[in-house]
């Protein structure tokens, strides 16, 4: 049999090693040749792009099944794929939740079905993500979990928690906690301060989300197993997870797009395109979120790409649910809010977040012969404006509408198939 | 001015200009007749998504002495029951005709989110705890007045006592009350007060001991029930022992001290004393100045604000 050969040109590959120029020849799903003057069936000239392994989202809320007229899986691939993506971790909190094989084996083969990146279900830590009672954390992970999460709920329960990770040790799986006392954060609606006094709204103080990280890095020194903390949004919590790393202690933590760029002042409209679970803080909060990400506290830029439907978004403030897009311009928000390497670029959004996701044995790996051709092409300059009628997704709640931002990406391929071609999905 | 949705919308002159059309107000709700037709043709459509008698009725008397039609819409008698989102109810009552909302709901900001569904002047009737602002706006006209003032509270002080952090009142109160010059003092436990109060011009005071005897106006809050329900506050024993205003503090005030009070009442919990017996009350005054508040508002929006128009009513 006869595969046709591809090869990007002229591209900046990144690789954890450095970076240089150099075309890369893919064939047959796998990188064939990294060097120059390659030829190729097809040849894309990406000259004063990046070239790296594809993007890897460790929280991504694909909706299905469940509430499908927010995103399915399908569109949810989409938005993935044209934001650079070749692997999403699926959130559990579905409907039905993540927490049987049915349901995770439904999710995989559905994104497999799709076949615009790989969809990595997580599952629950908790049945129903009710915080009581224990998934069949070994019967998940044979069908390929390694994530469980109990995302939009924080695990409240000490004990519970505690079980989850003694009992996960061995399994060679991760938590990854929501962080958040529910008790201090009841019908909060934004971040507890100046602005959400003003507008008379109940606040989500940075205090609920320290707590809960503070005690769970004990849990883990206790225990010994790892965890991950996902989208920390508060000084406090930069600072604790320094110290976790600097103790030595097995823990690793992401920080979303939104909270790099925005802050809770946007919310001073009362529109709640900008309300998001943890919510959007301070300047200070920012400024030590993007110091964590660059000094290396916080290992991935995760998008909690969090779809609804228009008119769930068209309620008060404090009825309208949390949550706002992110796939398609993760890169572009994230290289324009932060003064951040392109180096650093493809370790926070694909090296850094295939390990945390366990499946770096496909996904970030480097620009080299021989390796599986999962590949994203961008750049930092390409400056451009976000609309959210040019979205992939199923929802258009975006909270960039008419932002302009820099840096593009232009081309995604996942295991050797073009999948988005000059900004546009091919499928 | 096309809506009023905070205080903070607010300039200093507006201010002053609509307690002085609301003079106008009072001249005309003094008189036989008490109703003009300045408004004659135009509908006010007041929309309550949240239970209120008193605010209700006094907006629509306003709408009605300056010969507006009226239009009630009221959450618990009506489609929003059936599951109709706010957007297809406003869009529906404004495809009746509908020249201003007045809008009281349980969430902060939905006046505001209501402007963006109608062309109709929108006009906060109280949202969540976030603003009132002919509330402060009737309680500044019946300060300014009760002290024979014009235009400023300069040098006046004002204690507002209570459940500070979930009131609207408070939260208009407190703007309007600092920018028209007033020393502003809120007395509550911590767990009542909000949090940004350090950036607000106002002192804090943890009692009410401690001020009823120096102020020009006290200010009275409704204390809700459910406040002890979520664990801000012990009991109501122990806030009425601490902040309520008994006959006892009530002798303390100056002779020339207002007492204030938003209305409803709590007798026993905030209340411990008849304000009927205390010559400084200001209560039904506050009601009434309401009406003439509201009515400043509806013309100033509805009307143009030419007040020489008023007089058309003076003949009849």
């Amino acid at each position: 049999m006869i595969h046709s050969s591809l090869v990007f040109r002229g591209g900046t590959v990144v690789n954890p090693t450095g970076s240089e120029i150099a075309d890369v020849r893919v064939v047959n799903g796998v990188i064939d040749a990294v060097g120059s003057l390659l030829d190729g069936d097809t040849v894309i000239d990406v000259t004063g792009s990046f070239v790296s392994s594809g993007f890897v989202d460790l929280h991504t809320h694909l909706r299905e099944p469940g509430r499908e007229e927010a995103e399915t899986i399908e569109t949810g691939s989409r938005a993935a794929a044209l934001g650079g993506y070749t692997a999403v971790v699926a959130m559990p909190n579905t409907d039905p939740c993540q927490d049987s094989v049915m349901v995770v084996r439904f999710v995989r083969e559905r994104g497999e079905a799709v076949g615009l990146c790989e969809v990595l279900p997580s599952g629950c830590i908790t049945m129903g993500r009710n915080g009581t009672q224990l998934v069949p954390y070994a019967a998940l992970a044979a069908e390929g979990v390694h994530l469980f999460t109990d995302d939009g709920n924080g695990v409240q329960d000490p004990l519970i928690m505690r079980r989850a990770l003694e009992y996960c040790a061995p399994l060679g799986v991760t938590l990854a906690q929501h962080c958040e006392v529910a008790r201090l954060t009841e019908g909060a609606v934004m971040h507890e301060g100046s602005c959400c006094s003003s507008m008379g709204v109940p606040g989500w103080p940075s205090i609920a989300e320290e707590l809960m990280l503070h005690r769970d890095i004990e849990l883990v020194r206790l225990t010994g197993a790892p965890m991950h903390f996902l989208h920390l949004s508060t000084q406090g919590s930069v600072e604790l997870v320094r110290r976790a790393k600097a103790d030595g202690l097995p823990v690793t933590a992401e920080v979303t797009p939104h909270h790099l760029a925005l802050h809770d002042e946007l919310l001073l409209g009362f529109d709640p395109i900008f309300k998001v679970n943890p919510p959007l803080r301070t300047a200070t909060d920012i400024a030590a979120l993007k110091a964590g990400l660059l000094d290396g506290t916080i290992d991935a830029v995760a998008t909690d790409h969090a779809p609804h439907a228009a008119h769930t978004k068209e309620q008060p403030l404090d009825i309208a649910p949390p949550g706002m897009l992110g796939l398609e311009t993760a890169l572009a928000v994230l290289n324009t809010a932060v003064d951040i390497e392109p180096r650093r670029i493809a370790e926070v959004l694909s090296w850094n977040p295939a390990r945390i996701a366990g499946v770096a044995d496909r996904q970030g790996r480097p620009i080299a012969v021989g390796e599986p051709a999962n590949i994203a092409v961008w750049d930092t300059t390409s400056v451009w404006k976000i609309s959210k009628d040019d979205l992939a997704s199923r929802s258009t709640n975006t909270p960039y509408h008419g932002m302009e931002v820099r840096g593009r990406v232009h081309h995604t391929m996942f295991r050797g198939q073009l999948v988005v071609q000059e900004g546009k999905a091919l499928k | 001015m096309k809506h009023l949705l905070s205080t903070q919308d607010l300039s200093l002159d507006e201010i002053v200009a609509l307690l002085e059309t609301a003079d106008h107000m009072a001249e005309i709700n003094s008189r036989a007749v008490a109703k003009v037709p300045a408004l004659r043709g135009r509908t006010v459509a007041s929309v309550f998504f949240e239970d209120s008698t008193r605010t209700r009725l006094s907006f629509e008397s306003a709408a009605k002495r300056l010969s507006a039609d009226t239009m009630t819409f009221s959450a618990s008698t009506s489609s929003v029951n059936k599951g109709e989102s706010l957007r297809d109810t406003i869009e529906t009552l404004s495809a009746m005709g509908v020249d201003a909302f007045v809008v009281r709901h349980k969430s902060s900001g939905v006046p505001l989110a209501i402007t963006q569904w109608t062309n109709a002047s929108v006009i906060n009737a109280g949202d969540g705890w976030h603003q009132h602002p002919t509330q402060a706006l009737l309680d500044a006209y019946t300060i300014t007045r009760s002290f024979g003032e014009k235009e400023s509270m300069n040098g006046r002080s004002v204690a507002i006592v209570g459940d500070i952090k979930h009131s609207r009142v408070a939260r208009s109160n407190i703007d309007l009350f600092t920018r028209l010059g007033a020393q502003v003092v809120l007395v509550a436990p911590p767990t009542l007060l909000p949090d940004d109060v350090d950036s607000l011009g106002v002192s804090t005071c943890s009692s009410i001991d401690d001020v009823v005897g120096s102020v020009d106006v006290l200010y009275m809050l409704r204390m809700q029930r459910e406040r002890m329900d979520s664990e801000l506050i012990p009991s109501l024993g122990e806030y009425s022992a601490r902040f309520a205003l008994t006959s006892q503090r009530a002798q303390q005030l100056s002779t020339h001290s207002l007492l204030m009070h938003p209305g409803p009442m709590n007798r026993g919990v905030e209340m411990v004393v008849d304000p009927s017996e205390l010559p400084g009350s200001r209560i039904l005054q506050q009601v009434a100045n309401g009406i003439s508040v509201r009515m400043a508002v509806l013309f100033t929006i509805l009307g143009g604000g030419a007040t020489a128009t008023l007089q058309q009513g003076a003949d009849s």
